[in-house]
């Protein structure tokens, strides 16, 4: 009995202790690698970087303002597709929908969600590239937008129903009319939890690359208009990465030093949203 | 008298129309929220219409050859998906032997046995790190990941495991191996935060009944809280599965692009995603496009197959969780943070924890409880 005890804990231990090296291994990993990219980002990085053109393969120098400025372009255009689409999709879901419809919106919103980017990207190319013979910013943000609805639209609805139906009750009860409830009652009250789900769905998609590979494409100019290709971060260090250029790989990690900040910093500002608006219920 | 009479009608009157004004303003808030949500039914439909009209040229030449036979030639129009289809599948599957023991293994410690304010500091962090975009974990595994693999992981692979096929040939760095480790890193953030909130959704009564009957505490976690927790944990493999599958950037940048099926980890391959990614804007003629499309095609279902099995299996836990009556949890966070992670899976946690759903989820959950009895 106390031989097969002594097993006991000697295996509890073992076990436990294999446990704890699991998450070190796995949270150190994590850590080094991006460790590495913000010192190696950090050397790379510098004025240049923001203001000026790349530069043809040979030459030092040069930077990804056009990159800068289409990434930015890329996401206003599909958050202004995506946020009211998934705003709206979401109100539906949430007080109107029915049984049959709203479990239909939800699976294909689900199965949306899933539908991996690249796939994203050919659906993109088919519909908007080709019937408008050429890449552009359009088609870009559109694919990216594609991404974000499921987010929005399932983010609106998880928060509209965990406003309490008192609330609703109180303002029908004084004879607002449903609409007028849901606009001006229910969706106020949700307002921090949907603004963070709309931040985490920006943030996930100004990360994006294979849905603009065959979209957006690539530019090494300026985009005069949204018509063109544009250049975006995500497809710059994609592209600079696998060239053979030295210099090529500086400006890399530069862009991916940059973009890792927006998209952590996008993360944590959604994070403090919602931790102070659960303080603020809890009062 | 007559002048009462005469105004008599006209504040009902007036009060109907108001009536009236309100319910069409509802009736159009409706169609505009109804029209906005059918609009991602409609755009999930076109998709699915899309690629198969796109790849009726590929799919009228080579019909169901295109999934079995082995040879991929651009010029002689020759299109296969089995190297790609083999190529994703074994990445994806060493992710998942490499990330499952780990992660879950993390998932444990971080539910069980870490003190809640290091678990909640590291739970943030690894979620956080679930954001990061893949093209950036494949400009770190091209510059930090394959050197290492070319220059010491493989060496070393070949000299002690040498033997077995899965080992042999020219250590590239580039490869299955490296892909397979790089998706790996990537789906430790999923497979831990899930598996986390499967474990955390147990009942502390079963722990503590365990415990009270004598077990070590590795035999109530592995015994008793594993178990119940089944579910949600495969829940979670399966996410981190259809993410690995479907994952591009990562695995474009660091697998050697060599469409060929080899048994050893060590060669270059390709996967579904990447060779779309790197072919489908130098495509050229009618069958080449629809060859990629189709190959987008058959990654579509294959992805859709996976989600709904984690989906189903996340839900199953879920309702089996409210089925023993776990006391409805009515206070907020208690300093845990809630998972965002969550909204952007776009999927329910696993059970009603978080600020998102308090008193609503737990409401329905009793209004649901309260059905069920009734109908029995």
């Amino acid at each position: 009995m106390t031989h097969r005890n002594r097993r006991r804990n000697l295996v509890n231990r073992i076990m436990l202790a294999l446990t704890g090296v699991c998450t070190a291994v796995t949270v150190s990993t994590l850590f080094l690698i991006l460790g590495y990219l913000v010192w190696n980002g950090w050397r790379s990085l510098d004025w240049n970087f923001f203001t000026k053109l790349p530069l043809p393969p040979g030459e030092t120098g040069g930077g990804m303002a056009n990159a800068i400025a289409g990434s930015a372009v890329l996401v206003a255009i599909a958050s202004a597709i995506g946020i009211p689409t998934g705003f709206l999709g979401g109100i539906y879901l949430a007080e109107f929908g029915g049984k049959t419809l709203g479990f239909l919106v939800r699976y294909t919103a689900d199965l949306l969600n899933g539908v991996p980017s690249i796939v994203i990207g050919i659906f993109v190319w088919t519909v908007v590239v080709v019937p408008m013979h050429g890449f552009s910013a359009w088609a870009g943000g559109f694919a990216l937008s594609l991404m974000m609805i499921p987010i929005g639209l399932r983010a609106t609805e998880q928060f509209l129903r965990a406003i309490p139906n008192s609330l609703r009750e109180a303002a029908l009860a004084l004879g607002a009319s449903k609409a007028r409830t849901i606009f001006t009652v229910v969706a106020p009250a949700a307002r921090q939890g949907i603004m963070t789900g709309m931040i985490l769905g920006v943030a996930r998609i100004a990360g994006e690359t294979a849905p603009l590979l065959f979209t957006s494409l690539n530019n090494q100019f300026w985009a005069s208009s949204p018509n063109q290709p544009t250049a975006s971060l995500p497809v710059m260090i994609f592209t600079h990465a696998i060239s053979p250029y030295e210099d090529w790989h500086r400006q890399a990690w530069a862009a991916g030093l940059v973009l890792l900040g927006m998209v952590l910093a996008a993360n944590v500002a959604a994070r403090l949203v919602i931790s102070r608006g659960a303080a603020a219920q809890r009062g | 008298m007559a002048s009462s009479a005469a105004v008599a009608p006209s504040p009902t009157g007036r009060a109907r129309s108001f009536l009236d004004r309100l319910q069409s303003g509802d009736r159009a808030a409706h169609l505009i929220t109804l029209a906005f949500a059918l609009s991602v039914v409609l755009i999930t439909a076109m998709l699915v219409c899309e690629l198969w009209i796109h790849s009726a040229d590929s799919r009228a030449k080579s019909g169901f050859g295109f999934i079995v036979s082995r040879s991929w030639n651009p010029v002689t129009e020759e299109f296969v998906a089995l190297p790609f289809i083999y190529g994703t599948l074994l990445t994806s599957v060493l992710a998942l032997t490499i990330a499952v023991p780990l992660g879950v293994g993390a998932a444990i410690f971080l539910s069980e046995l870490a003190p809640p304010k290091i678990a909640d500091g590291c739970t943030f962090l690894i979620e956080l790190l679930a954001a990061v975009p893949s093209v950036i974990f494949g400009l770190l595994a091209i510059f930090t990941l394959v050197p290492l693999l070319r220059d010491y992981g493989e060496p070393f692979l070949k000299s002690t495991l040498g033997f077995l096929p899965f080992f042999q040939g020219d250590a590239y760095g580039v490869g299955y191996l490296a892909a397979g480790l790089i998706l790996a890193i990537m789906i430790f953030p999923f497979i831990i935060s899930i598996s986390r909130e499967s474990l955390r959704a147990v009942p502390r009564e079963q722990r503590e009944a365990a415990l009270a009957l004598g077990a070590t505490e590795w035999e109530a976690t592995w015994q008793v809280v594993m178990p119940h927790a089944r579910l949600g944990i495969l829940g979670s493999i399966f996410l981190g599965l259809a993410r690995a599958l479907g994952e591009t950037m990562a695995v474009t940048m660091v697998i050697g692009n060599d469409p060929g099926i080899h048994a050893s980890l060590l060669a270059p391959g390709y996967t579904i995603a990447a060779v779309i990614a790197n072919e489908f804007t130098e495509a050229t003629g009618n069958v080449y496009p629809a060859a990629l499309v189709e190959l987008g095609l058959v990654l579509f279902l294959l992805t859709m197959l996976i989600n709904a099995l984690a989906q189903l299996m996340i839900t199953l836990t879920t309702e089996r969780t409210h089925r023993v009556g776990r006391a409805p949890r009515l206070t907020l966070g208690s300093g845990s943070l809630p998972a965002p992670l969550s909204v952007e899976l776009g999927q329910p946690l696993p059970h009603g924890r978080g600020s998102e759903r308090n008193a609503r989820g737990s409401e329905w959950a009793l209004r649901r409880a309260a059905g069920r009895e009734s109908r029995q």
